[in-house]
């Protein structure tokens, strides 16, 4: 019950922030708008009768079309009470998201995956850079429009094939 | 007068105590960290990517690679997630036979991880017992899934197979010696001298500092704070079992051995219960079809079943539109994955939530203002894996 009464804590605080609630298989998604989100967090991890202080984890979500085209996700847990809310909310493709990595820390490298693997950027992040892939990378892979493997994957490489000639002129 | 400068030197991606490809630059004045910043992504192999490409039972090998040291409790998080999103109950044999395994499995991952932490700070004798016991338990895990370190055995909607009749036996066999194994760890390190001063005060990390960095696990426990997904949210009938959680007070790399060393032994208390108690019945959802691809008998019989084996083989199974959520304890920390379907028979979305690479996030947090000869102790004591922080 309190599941629900967090969603009813958010509602009644930020009227126009919560888009939707939604349940599936026992877990709640709750909907905020993009502007009123670091409020929102903010709030879920301050109020005495919530306490989510635990940040599991930040995962982006690309639609592929649709309007806004990406999901951003925080999965919150709580120590005291022993419960976990999912937030959502919707980001434009060249939109930016308020950082949380303030409110806490976890979020840094998380934010920095979502940068990574997206292109989401997150305004006042400390140190926004690629985490996983080198700093030169072009394109974002977890992006749907991203091809899955190159043009190329099933060719063998130019130098192969010289020294398959070079091979063949030897015999 | 000379002039005071900072030096940075940069550790890995080739050093032997990085366990693995983790390079880290390191800022010091002197031999005091002031600065530290860790670079991954070395082993980024593109699993989440992958995955959507696949059909549901195919992304499960996927799963194997991502913390090698244990492969079934990735397995099991894998599975638990997409059960949760069709809907379905595993049977009873089932789910304590993965408990069974995956807490075998713990116990494996944590030998590992007490050899090579100690071989990083000169202990190396605890190798040479801790894999021989290690090696025990792979050898029961090959007798039942056939793979040391890749399984796939825990499967969509159950196991692949039931376990063959010499498995139960082992199993009770080194569950009577392993806990007597375990004290000899204990002679060689808990209490000895230098393990002490080694690790003893170094890299410490209060509760709310973990918490705030996201950091679960036996690095979580060994700062006292009671979260352990086991218990918080029971999965795959862990309820039935009788087991503690062993928690740390000064959250330094000592308390984070003697946590892991406790975890060993818990886990074997649950890898007895789970085989004393062991139910009869199925291994496999009998209440999926479409899920679950019919036994091997039944193909050679009946042309139904074989046309079934061959659409579960050939198309998968489409779970409905939703999201779910699910995570287990592995040995790092919470491992959770996180599933957006879109009604088809290949993942929309396949997050992996994994432990190892939030705790590294706070590895700066622990080793800033520390000596640089302590930056190993604390490397090992997170207990990373690389394949799983890169993925």
């Amino acid at each position: 019950m309190v599941r629900c009464m967090a969603c009813d804590l958010l509602k009644e605080k930020f009227p126009e922030a919560v888009r939707g609630v939604e349940e599936f298989r026992g877990e709640t998604t709750v909907t905020v708008d993009k502007g009123q989100l670091r409020a929102v967090l903010k709030f879920l991890k301050e109020s005495e009768t919530l306490l989510y202080d635990l940040l599991v984890d930040v995962a982006g979500v690309d639609s592929g079309s649709g309007s806004p085209r990406f999901k951003v996700v925080y999965l919150l847990h709580s120590m005291k009470f022993n419960h976990r809310l999912r937030i959502a909310t919707g980001v434009a493709e060249d939109a930016e998201l308020d950082t949380v990595s303030d409110i806490w820390k976890a979020a840094d490298w998380l934010e920095r995956e979502v940068y990574d693997m997206f292109g989401i950027r997150f305004s006042d992040h400390p140190d926004l850079r690629r985490i996983l892939l080198t700093d030169d990378f072009v394109g974002y892979p977890l992006r749907k429009d991203f091809p899955l493997k190159g043009v190329d994957f099933d060719k063998p490489f130019p130098v192969c094939l010289e020294e398959e000639k070079g091979n063949q002129v030897d015999a | 007068m000379p002039e005071k400068r900072l030096m940075t030197i940069n550790m890995g991606p080739q050093h032997p105590a990085t366990h693995g490809v983790l390079r880290l630059l390191l800022e010091l004045d002197g031999e005091i960290i002031v600065k530290a910043v860790p670079h991954i992504g070395y082993l980024h192999r593109g699993i989440e990517k992958l995955a959507e490409s696949m059909t549901y039972a195919q992304a499960l090998t996927l799963t194997d690679r991502l913390d090698y040291t244990s492969g079934l409790s990735n397995n099991l998080a894998y599975c638990l997630t997409v059960e949760k999103l069709l809907d379905i109950k595993i049977p009873q044999r089932a789910q304590y036979l993965r408990v069974l395994l995956a807490e075998l499995q713990r116990i494996a991952a944590h030998l590992l991880w007490v050899a090579t932490h100690a071989l990083d700070l000169g202990a190396m004798t605890v190798l040479f017992y801790a894999f021989r016991d290690r090696e025990t338990i792979l050898e029961t895990m090959e007798l039942v899934t056939g793979a040391r370190l890749t399984p796939s055995f825990i499967r969509i909607g159950g196991l692949a197979a039931d376990i063959p009749d010499t498995f139960l036996p082992r199993v009770k066999a080194f569950v009577e010696e392993f806990p007597k194994r375990v004290d000899e760890y204990e002679t060689l390190l808990t209490e000895n001298i230098i393990w002490k001063k080694r690790t003893q005060n170094i890299s410490p990390m209060s509760g709310e500092e973990c918490i705030n960095y996201g950091v679960t696990g036996p690095v979580l426990r060994a700062s006292g704070v009671y979260y352990d997904v086991r218990k918080a949210y029971p999965y795959s009938s862990y309820e039935d079992f009788d087991f503690e959680i062993p928690l740390g007070k000064n959250g330094d790399v000592y308390d984070r051995y003697l946590v892991r060393l406790k975890e060993m032994r818990q886990s074997n208390r649950i890898v007895k219960q789970a085989a004393e108690r062991l139910p009869d019945g199925r291994v496999a959802a009998s209440d999926a079809p479409l899920v679950v691809p019919p036994a091997k008998e039944e193909v050679g019989r009946d042309i139904a079943a074989l046309i079934r084996h061959f659409k579960i083989m050939e198309e998968g199974f489409k779970p409905p539109r939703g999201e779910v959520y699910s995570s287990i304890e592995s040995s790092k920390g919470e491992l959770g994955f996180y599933l957006v379907s879109d009604g088809a028979n290949k993942p929309f979305r396949m997050r992996i939530r994994p432990p190892s690479f939030v705790n590294l996030g706070a590895l700066p947090k622990m080793i800033e203002g520390q000596m640089v000869a302590d930056v190993v102790a604390a490397i090992g004591s997170i207990d990373i894996v690389l394949g799983e922080i890169d993925r």
